[in-house]
């Protein structure tokens, strides 16, 4: 049964996290803008309705467990978790300085409140699987999400993971891809391409569900989808466009990596309504 | 004095020695602009081959090529190419593989993106592997005559480059001898043996520590295997006390090969700074370098640990 949720609020919540990275990011004049805000909706939709989770008990037993295998779009999760109230929304300005717990990749350890310690690309998913198996372990506890990126699909470990869910009939996890086209040397196209996607995991046996990865009602009917789901894992193939609601940003690889300088953050700021 | 990032140096030297052997291929997973593989491979497309986030095929289609007579360059961060490690073990080392591995982006000193870009571990890796050449040189001069070196020898062989610039810490008339460690500065207190990006920061520590009655001198090891057994034993013996300083786990890297030499032949006594069986974090590089210790002030201050004690 589809529980009601407030689309207003949600789309607010994206476009407050948004505002967030640019911020963060304009002051620790480095990081990753692109990848962070294409994954933006996916992390709304997650954590603002679908998952089951609690700011004020992080570590509640039966909580909804989330890794973001592309962890270099950490600063899109850190920045959704502070609306959430996980973390004041001031101590994201301490981005990636010497002792600070929101490191330019996540890390588990410092920050409690993240699944799995990333940067890596690749190794996501695997630890997704091995939280899925100890759910069921545990008669089905929680479910499991990822979040992976195109780029990122082009590990073979991705590929062992890919393997392996199915096998397993993992359908309390969900993969999610940020297919938002771009990596570091091009377009994924160029890099080393990847379709047909979809057909791929078809063939790999997921269930799988293609969404427009900005529409956040989608995304939710896309999760509940996947709960209905069956013996088997799901893979959403989420339509994304790098650098989404940035302008000068969208679509552009170099912005893979680099942070905005200070006109640049006061032009997103602008035109995200800041 | 001029200073530059190893890793610049290396996209430079590559592409003059690409037009000087044919042979030459280069390889790179999704990271050409930051290991500077670009540089060639905008000038000889037809001999670049991007792999894609796809190390350990990297390495794998690196070996059939070396094996097949090219001389394939492979490159990525430090941590992501040793990071496949069996895959380096066999398809490399075990079938003498003449694979040249790059590993850019050393240690703490790539600053803010954190632990997870960082190589921290990848001496202590290569080094235990046979037939494994290992090179980590610490300026411009040196890091174009270590890629001509490896361009030449027919032999597995990983080098270990920094993100950040460093300073010259050798003169214009320099030559580059595999396995040979180099004396930087003279001293009889003490020897700093240091290696890749805190060479010259030993330098200027030497510097430091002189006006302050300390008499220390700089040898720069950028072979870390094979090791040079004869300097480290000269060395140990002229001062008594050595400590070695690197932009590394001290369990593995110089530290540990140094510690070899010295266990066996007793020559001196040693101490080891790096990061001490630690992660990095994020960070600038400046103030890592301070917080850890690895930069001028910071090796004054660990080499005055051991006198006061
Ligand atoms: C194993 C590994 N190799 C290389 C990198 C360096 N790297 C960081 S981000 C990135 C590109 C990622 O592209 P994609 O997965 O498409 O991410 P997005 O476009 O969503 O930012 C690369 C190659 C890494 N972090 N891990």
């Amino acid at each position: 049964m589809a529980q009601c949720y407030d689309i207003e609020y949600l789309r607010e919540l994206a476009r407050q996290s948004r505002i967030d990275v640019i911020k963060m990011l304009e002051a620790a004049k480095s990081g990753h803008p692109g990848g962070s805000l294409s994954e933006i909706e996916i992390l709304v939709a997650l954590y603002g309705h679908v998952m089951k989770h609690d700011n004020d008990n992080i570590n509640m037993k039966d909580r909804d467990r989330f890794v973001l295998s592309k962890g270099h779009g950490i600063p899109g999760l850190y920045a959704v978790m502070a609306n959430l109230d996980y973390w004041p929304r001031e101590d994201l300005l301490s981005l990636r300085t010497v002792n600070s717990r929101f490191q330019g990749h996540p890390d588990r350890v410092r920050l409690p409140g993240l699944e799995a310690s990333t940067g890596s690309l690749g190794q996501g998913l695997s630890i997704a699987i091995g939280y899925a198996l100890a759910s069921k372990l545990d008669n089905d506890a929680y479910r499991v999400y990822c979040v992976i990126g195109d780029g990122e699909s082009q590990e073979g470990q991705i590929w062992e993971a890919a393997l392996s869910a199915p096998k397993f009939k993992l359908d309390n996890l969900v993969c999610i891809l940020d297919y938002n086209k771009g990596q570091i040397d091009g377009f994924v196209k160029d890099v080393m391409p990847l379709e047909p996607i979809a057909d791929k995991w078809k063939a790999f046996g997921w269930h799988v569900i293609k969404v427009d990865g900005h529409d956040i009602d989608e995304l939710i009917r896309a999760f509940e989808e996947a709960a209905s789901i069956k013996g088997k894992p799901t893979f959403i193939l989420a339509d994304t466009v790098k650098g989404k609601g940035v302008s000068f940003m969208e679509g552009l690889i170099d912005w893979h990596g680099v942070a905005p300088n200070k006109e640049e953050a006061e032009q997103a700021l602008k035109e995200l309504g800041a | 004095m001029a200073t530059t990032a190893t890793r610049k140096s290396f996209g430079q030297v590559l592409l003059e020695l690409g037009g000087k052997d044919e042979n030459i291929v280069v390889l790179d997973a999704d990271l050409s602009k930051s290991t500077m593989s670009k540089m060639f491979a905008d000038k000889y497309p037809g001999r670049f081959f991007e792999m894609g986030i796809s190390e350990a095929n990297m390495i794998g289609v690196g070996s059939g090529l070396a094996l097949a007579g090219k001389k394939p360059f492979i490159c990525s961060f430090a941590c992501f190419v040793t990071g496949r490690y069996d895959t380096i073990r066999i398809s490399v080392a075990y079938s003498e593989a003449p694979v040249r591995i790059v590993g850019t982006h050393a240690g703490i000193g790539i600053g803010e993106d954190g632990n997870s870009q960082m190589g921290l571990e990848d001496l202590g890796l290569m080094r235990g592997l046979p037939h494994m050449t290992v090179i980590q040189p610490a300026d411009d001069i040196e890091t174009r005559q270590a890629v001509t070196w490896m361009a030449e020898n027919d032999v597995p062989s990983y080098i270990r480059l920094t993100r950040q610039n460093v300073k010259d810490v050798n003169g214009p008339d320099y030559t580059f001898k595999i396995g040979k460690a180099v004396e930087l500065v003279p001293g009889s207190d003490i020897t700093i043996m240091a290696t890749g990006g805190p060479v010259y920061h030993a330098v200027d520590a030497a510097g430091l520590l002189k006006k302050q009655g300390i008499s220390a001198g700089v040898v720069n090891i950028h072979t870390i295997k094979p090791i040079d057994v004869e300097a480290i034993n000269k060395y140990a013996k002229l001062t008594g006390h050595v400590i070695t300083v690197e932009d590394h786990n001290t369990i593995g890297g110089l530290g540990s090969a140094v510690a070899e030499v010295l266990a066996e032949s007793g020559a001196g006594k040693l101490n080891r700074h790096g990061l001490k069986d630690a992660f990095g974090e994020s960070g600038t590089y400046q103030d890592l370098y301070k917080k850890y210790r690895l930069d001028a002030e910071g090796i004054v201050s660990v080499v005055k640990e051991i006198f006061d004690k």
